[in-house]
């Protein structure tokens, strides 16, 4: 790790959307960091805000949400950041891959317009932006890219859909890419080389990235640290071969159980039992209680805050010690 | 693509056919018949009985209608019993004026209705996008030809800006244009702001806000083509509406076109006139309607070019 400090740093990060009554919280409270050129995984069942975290990083919340607490990229608030400040970060230090390039990609346009649009709209010469386009589309491992560039997003595979959407994420030269569910659409053995793809061009670049996912190995194979969300609060979070290796939260250790080992004997894997609480309507206490083995009086009660287990984790567990590996 | 064409052709044959008979079948139910209105109250039984036996009108109906159907194959749509010259060429005579002011027209309610759905769309539920709802209802809702006479008593009887009928100048085709256009203009408006709101919606816009643009340029940049294939095909279907729309608009404002042509005609149970009139009315109708098929596949490049992953 890097003397520096991270480049993105949330605390006390919340989100409300409006519920029934009341705004409710489905960010509640969440800390996490991205190291500078490290990749951090948010990983969580679906509704459990990963994606609305990622959100309100890049600042595309929907309207509706209010967001409160510190988020810092480098050493300037974002939070606080007039909204043409957010836009220019937006691209340029901050880029967005998304899970379902199909949609994500405008049908109407062809794919080397849209990647080197933000190039065009900051005042590159067209005979620059095309050579650039041809450089990205290279890069993201598109074969011909100066005659791919010309094509439609629906003459492409979804492999190559997804390779051209990480070029676009790129155009700008992010500080930083949020990459949310990236390889979920796409068969399996085109995921794999995605997720190589993305880990070798994160490196190679020294860019940070935000990794939003529900897949525990993509996130072993990928993510240097690891952020385990439940119902929009963090379960723990820490180097992701130390929380994997030995977790400090009943909720990680129930989804590493959770996942079939694939080369044993085919022994049913630990379903989690029960169903992902709500974040708009959260059990009281702390919100896995419902579904946790340790769970006592105290957990329907008190709120467990974020400890700091060992240096670089933190669990927020009342009896993280009693959790076995 | 040719497949279409060609399934589409033949249905509008169809069509054509359903349109030539409805109109034949309707002339021969209303009262009074040619030979009577022609010759004038004067006529003896015997002068109109003659000039009944003349123009085939003696026979039965549907033995009439055989010979018409006949004729029309052969591109014969008979002679007009009140100019003594072929129903088309009259009807081709007044064409013309009714396309200018149909042409006319649809640009109009093309560029407004797409500004003013626009606007509305920008921000769904704004104070822009109630302002344009409240306008096209009210659009929608007055009857053109009391807008009509609405102008000519505002423009013309009191403040003699525009002449209040017939044709020339550009400026006589101001009014008529802009009536015709106003119920047009508020559908395009609508489905403009529907089709923009979808579009809105769509991931490709979260992808193009995440690049730094604006919502201006978004909308401009992103949403307004994938906006459009709805809008196209609305106006290419309201165009054909809009010929009836001229009927009445160019009564009021005596505008020489097929409209009015077709109100004397009636009158005067001009048959072969009436008839050639609405089926050129309905050719046009049909070809604009295949027109705006057509029109996704040049606005929608997955139909273009085909799904050839």
């Amino acid at each position: 790790m890097t003397a520096a400090g991270p480049l993105i740093e949330a605390r006390d990060l919340s989100v409300h959307l409006p519920g029934a009554e009341t705004m409710t919280p489905v960010i509640d409270k969440v800390d996490f960091t991205v190291g500078e050129g490290r990749t951090t995984g948010l990983i969580g069942e679906s509704g459990s805000g990963k994606t609305m975290i990622a959100s309100a990083v890049i600042g595309l919340l929907p309207e509706a949400a209010t967001v409160s607490g510190e988020l810092r990229l480098r050493d300037e608030e974002l939070l606080t950041a007039g909204e043409k400040r957010r836009r220019n970060l937006r691209g340029h230090e901050i880029a967005m891959i998304f899970q379902d390039p199909l949609s994500a990609l405008n049908p109407a346009q062809r794919i080397g317009r849209q990647v080197g649009e933000i190039l065009r709209r900051d005042g590159l010469p067209r005979g620059e932006v095309d050579r650039a386009v041809v450089g990205l589309l290279d890069q993201a491992g598109i074969p011909d890219p100066e005659r791919r560039m010309r094509a439609y997003p629906h003459q492409f595979s979804g492999g190559m859909r997804q390779r051209a959407m990480i070029a676009l994420a790129l155009a700008g030269s992010p500080s930083l890419v949020l990459a949310d569910e990236p390889t979920t659409a796409l068969d399996v053995t085109v995921q794999a080389r995605i997720l190589r793809l993305l880990a070798s061009i994160q490196a190679a670049r020294g860019m940070s990235m935000l990794l939003v996912s529900h897949d525990l190995r993509v996130m072993s194979h990928v993510s240097h640290d690891l952020v385990v969300l439940y119902a929009g609060r963090v379960c723990e979070r820490g180097p992701t071969k130390r929380v994997l290796g030995r977790p400090r939260h009943p909720y990680t250790k129930a989804l590493l159980a959770s996942v079939p080992a694939v080369r044993e004997a085919s022994v049913p894997a630990d379903p989690l039992p029960g169903a992902p609480a709500n974040p708009m309507a959260r059990p009281s206490g702390c919100a896995f209680h419902p579904r946790c083995p340790l769970a006592r009086e105290r957990c329907k009660v008190e709120v467990p805050l974020a400890r700091e287990i060992e240096p670089g984790r933190f669990s927020a567990c009342h009896f993280a010690e009693e959790v076995t590996p | 693509m040719t497949g279409l064409v060609i399934r589409r052709l033949a249905v509008g044959m169809f069509v054509l056919w359903g349109a030539v008979t409805l109109m034949f079948a309707l002339l021969r139910m209303a009262p009074g018949d040619p030979a009577t209105l022609m010759l004038g109250p004067d006529a003896t039984s015997a002068e109109v009985d003659a000039l009944r036996t003349e123009l085939g009108l003696d026979r039965g109906v549907f033995a009439q209608y055989l010979t018409y159907l006949g004729q029309i194959a052969r591109l014969d749509f008979g002679d007009s019993y009140r100019f003594n010259l072929p129903a088309m060429d009259v009807v081709l005579d007044r064409l013309q004026a009714t396309v200018e002011l149909t042409v006319t027209a649809t640009v109009i309610a093309a560029v407004a209705g797409l500004t003013l759905g626009m606007l509305a769309g920008y921000r769904p539920n704004g104070r822009l996008d109630r302002t344009v709802s409240g306008l096209t209802i009210l659009l929608q809702g007055m009857p053109t030809f009391w807008v009509g006479i609405m102008l000519v008593l505002l423009f013309s009887a009191t403040l003699h800006l525009l002449p209040s009928s017939s044709v020339g100048t550009p400026q006589h085709m101001i009014m008529p244009a802009v009536t015709l256009s106003l119920p047009f203009t508020a559908i395009v408006a609508r489905i403009a702001r529907t089709s923009v709101v979808d579009s809105m919606q769509e991931p490709y816009v979260q992808t193009a806000y995440s690049k730094g643009l604006s919502r201006f340029q978004v909308l401009t940049g992103h949403v307004l083509r994938n906006s459009l294939t709805p809008v196209v095909t609305i106006i290419g279907l309201q165009m054909g509406a809009l010929l009836g729309g001229a009927v009445i608009v160019e009564n009021v404002f005596a505008w020489p076109g097929l409209g009015s042509l077709i109100v004397e005609s009636v009158a005067n149970r001009d048959y072969s006139v009436v008839q050639a009139a609405v089926l050129l009315i309905a050719a046009v109708v049909v070809v604009l309607n295949l027109l705006a098929d057509l029109s996704y596949s040049l606005l929608d490049p997955r139909i273009r070019t085909g799904g050839n992953r």
